[in-house]
């Protein structure tokens, strides 16, 4: 969408400011630094550190201060997708770790602790530190100890920080790497909503999905094989309840970094057009973005003003990482409908020039019948919510709700509870053509799913246990009945 | 006199008080490169016994029994960081949860060598430490073998393996347990190979820290593993204590028979 022109003004001055880095207001007097190393700071202020996808308070238009920022490392272990765990090394317990901000001129003293369960020496190198290392010489820092150094911000921007020990890769891939924004004098302008998204890609022993612990792999980071590529740490970490929101009318402002190890981000917002980017996150502004680079080791600032409600999906738009190694966020903006800048479907048919082609996912030799069918309800319920969030959850939504003209629900569905045997043929064969399910018309395509008739089972109890569903115990004899007879 | 001191041994162990020497056993000494050492030359071993286990808590609480400078309260802090013994919750009790046949934790390098000494031993060289190392079940270098690189870097992940009873890892080629997979080790000279803060830097360093081959495979596993372990000791200071840093000692093979 287009900016309004005095917004573009706005940002005009803002730029001309950001580039004379004109005075600091002291009481009326306004004093001009020719370097930044000259501003001087008063008093000290702890920092306030947020996890993602939060970021702390605006400088607005405080003084540059001596900033005291607490950074601890800790190596915990947490969900990387359901059923499938890792072991996390963290900057303040979160990945990303903590958002740091400031503003330029800061004296900021950072100290390192390292938490005494931790069994290797961290450090931590922040692109935002002009010195040997960006810290990371003087912050090298063995488990049950810590280090403190200082820096001034001379350069505003969005800086990525990360872990320098050897082996870096591995620091990094494990999750150690965050942001920290040096704001100008002044501030950045005020925007309604901030939100912190960070991309990083892991690499473990089984493939994605695997249940249970999984460890590192180093192989496969040499390779840049990435089994998971995720935003905020974990797959599913901005979808369903977790998705950050924002209220129509309003304007977001994304601090998007990529942490990597490896992969660089193409960073899409589904449905939104970047108004601004800082690109890079430095001061060259770039205006109508639709897709934006995020380099490993990089980062970069997005805003755009929402103008109809709905679900806005976050990806990276090497967009396999998006449906199939976890690259997915959402925004969900409410608010009062505009037709006139989008209608939904004004109308709907059938086209079909070579006649209804069902669309078969490959198989990928799955290994069929894993178990005998003798598994409790409870265990085809977890297991079951598994298979949902990997192959259901795209389009038929966290909990069911689908996606309105598009995806059919499931939750409190008519048109699922009026059959068992039609459901388990449908995700079974796939299923075209119109279908009225509580009473909206939905015409799309489903793939038929490769998967086995246990997992099928699994799937289809879990769904018919959830969400007011009527609770059906779906077996694998039925559903070897239906392949049968089908 | 050997025999006599061996049922010394056995009788006061039988008595419940461990006073006789921890078991060790003889590392036949040799050649070997390590993976990156003052100048990565090849580094001559002589023969040498080493501890089969690392020090426990129950050895530890004899030591500092008999040498009260060495207790928790005692001290000088010169000599040991405000961690010392920390999990300890007085000179002589153990803290809850911890067992008397794990290896003692949070000791620094001056108290670890006191140990040694007291005992009539010294801690391991690293290149002594690491030549008994490389070698897993079967083989005295095991440093090619992805299954030996991957069961280090696996223990890397497991968290508070400091908590586990010694023994509880597998016997090496030398008969010797748990180098890999408990605790991490002091070394005399900890703080020679110098890996600084900025690993990065390192790689202009003229010595061969990170160069070597381009070659992916059981190699570059090995580097992993063992860049963890000298950038470890490289964060160390000789008062710092760890929770997950014990010791074991070592004595030269032409001491007088223990």
């Amino acid at each position: 969408m287009k900016i309004p022109k005095n917004n573009l003004m706005s940002i005009g001055l803002l730029a001309v400011s950001v580039i004379t880095l004109q005075g600091c207001i002291d009481n009326t007097t306004k004093k001009e630094y020719a370097s930044a190393a000259d501003i001087p700071v008063s008093r000290e202020m702890m920092a306030e550190l947020t996890a993602p996808p939060n970021v702390p308070r605006g400088v607005g238009d405080r003084k540059a201060k001596k900033l005291i920022v607490n950074m601890e490392i800790l190596e915990k272990e947490g969900t990387m997708t359901d059923g499938t765990t890792y072991n996390y090394w963290t900057f303040g317990g979160s990945v990303p770790g903590s958002f740091i901000r400031t503003r330029v001129g800061d004296e900021v003293e950072f100290t390192l602790s390292n938490h005494p369960d931790n069994k290797l020496p961290h450090n931590i190198d922040l692109h935002a530190v002009t010195g040997p290392g960006g810290g990371a010489t003087s912050s090298f820092v063995a488990p049950g100890h810590e280090k403190k150094f200082n820096f001034k911000t001379l350069n505003e921007g969005l800086y990525v920080y990360h872990c320098a020990t050897a082996p870096v890769g591995m620091h990094i891939a494990n999750g150690m790497y965050g942001l920290i924004l040096v704001e100008p004098e002044g501030g950045l302008p005020r925007v309604d909503k901030e939100y912190y998204v960070m991309q990083g890609d892991f690499y473990t022993k089984g493939e994605n999905g695997d249940p249970g612990l999984q460890p590192f792999d180093m192989q496969k980071a040499v390779d840049e094989d990435a089994d998971y590529v995720v935003f905020n740490g974990s797959v599913g970490s901005m979808t369903g309840d977790n998705a950050i929101t924002a209220n129509v009318g309003e304007t977001v402002r994304l601090y998007v970094g990529n942490g990597g190890p490896n992969l660089v981000s193409s960073f899409h917002v589904i449905g939104e057009i970047f108004d601004k980017v800082m690109v890079e996150g430095g001061n060259s502004i770039n205006e109508n973005v639709q897709t934006t680079l995020v380099p490993a080791g990089g980062a970069a600032i997005v805003e755009f003003r929402v103008d109809v409600p709905g679900t806005f999906i976050l990806v990276d738009h090497s967009i396999f990482r998006a449906f199939n190694k976890g690259a997915l966020g959402m925004l969900k903006v409410k608010g009062e409908e505009n037709k006139t800048i989008y209608s939904g479907v004004v109308q709907e048919g059938i086209y079909n020039p070579e006649g209804g082609g069902i669309q078969v996912m490959p198989n990928g030799g799955d290994d069929e019948d894993k178990s005998s069918g003798t598994k409790t309800l409870a265990e085809k319920m977890e297991s079951g919510k598994q298979i949902y969030t990997k192959t259901c959850f795209a389009c038929h939504q966290a909990n069911g709700e689908g996606i309105p003209n598009a995806f059919p629900p499931l939750a409190e569905s008519d048109y699922l509870n009026a059959d068992v045997n039609r459901a388990i043929d449908i995700v079974l064969n796939g299923k075209t053509g119109e279908i009225t399910v509580n009473g909206q018309k939905y015409n799309s395509v489903m793939t038929k799913q490769s998967i086995s008739s246990d997992e099928v089972a699994d799937v289809l109890t879990y769904i018919y246990n959830s969400w007011g569903n009527k609770k059906t115990n779906v077996t694998k004899a039925q559903v070897e009945q239906v392949k049968s007879g089908h | 006199m050997t025999i006599l001191r061996l049922t010394v041994c056995i009788l006061f162990l039988w008595m419940g008080s461990a006073n006789c020497q921890s078991k060790m056993v003889e590392i036949k000494g040799g050649i070997y490169i390590p993976l990156y050492g003052r100048d990565s030359l090849k580094v001559t071993i002589s023969d040498f016994y080493m501890d089969v286990y690392p020090v426990t808590n129950q050895e530890y609480l004899e030591f500092v029994k008999e040498y009260p400078k060495w207790q928790k309260s005692k001290v000088k802090k010169l000599f040991a960081d405000e961690s010392y013994l920390m999990d300890w919750k007085s000179d002589f009790a153990l803290g809850n949860g911890q067992v008397l046949d794990a290896p003692v934790v949070n000791v620094s390098w001056f108290t670890a060598n006191a140990y040694c000494e007291c005992k009539g031993k010294r801690l391991p060289t690293i290149d002594e430490w690491e030549y008994v190392a490389m070698a897993n079940e079967n083989i005295p270098d095991a440093r090619q073998i992805q299954t030996y690189n991957e069961y280090i870097l696996g223990w890397y992940e497991k968290p508070k393996t400091f908590n586990n009873t010694i023994g509880s890892t597998f016997k090496n080629y030398w008969g010797v347990y748990d180098l890999h997979g408990l605790v991490w080790e002091w070394t005399s000279d900890f703080n020679s190979v110098m890996v600084s803060g900025e690993s990065r830097k390192d790689v202009d360093n003229d010595s061969n820290l990170f160069c070597g081959s381009a070659a992916i495979g059981a190699t570059d596993l090995m580097n992993y593993a063992a860049f963890m372990r000298y950038a470890t000791r490289g964060s160390l200071k000789a008062k710092y204590t760890m929770k997950n840093l014990g010791f074991r000692c070592v004595k030269d093979s032409n001491d007088e028979a223990f």
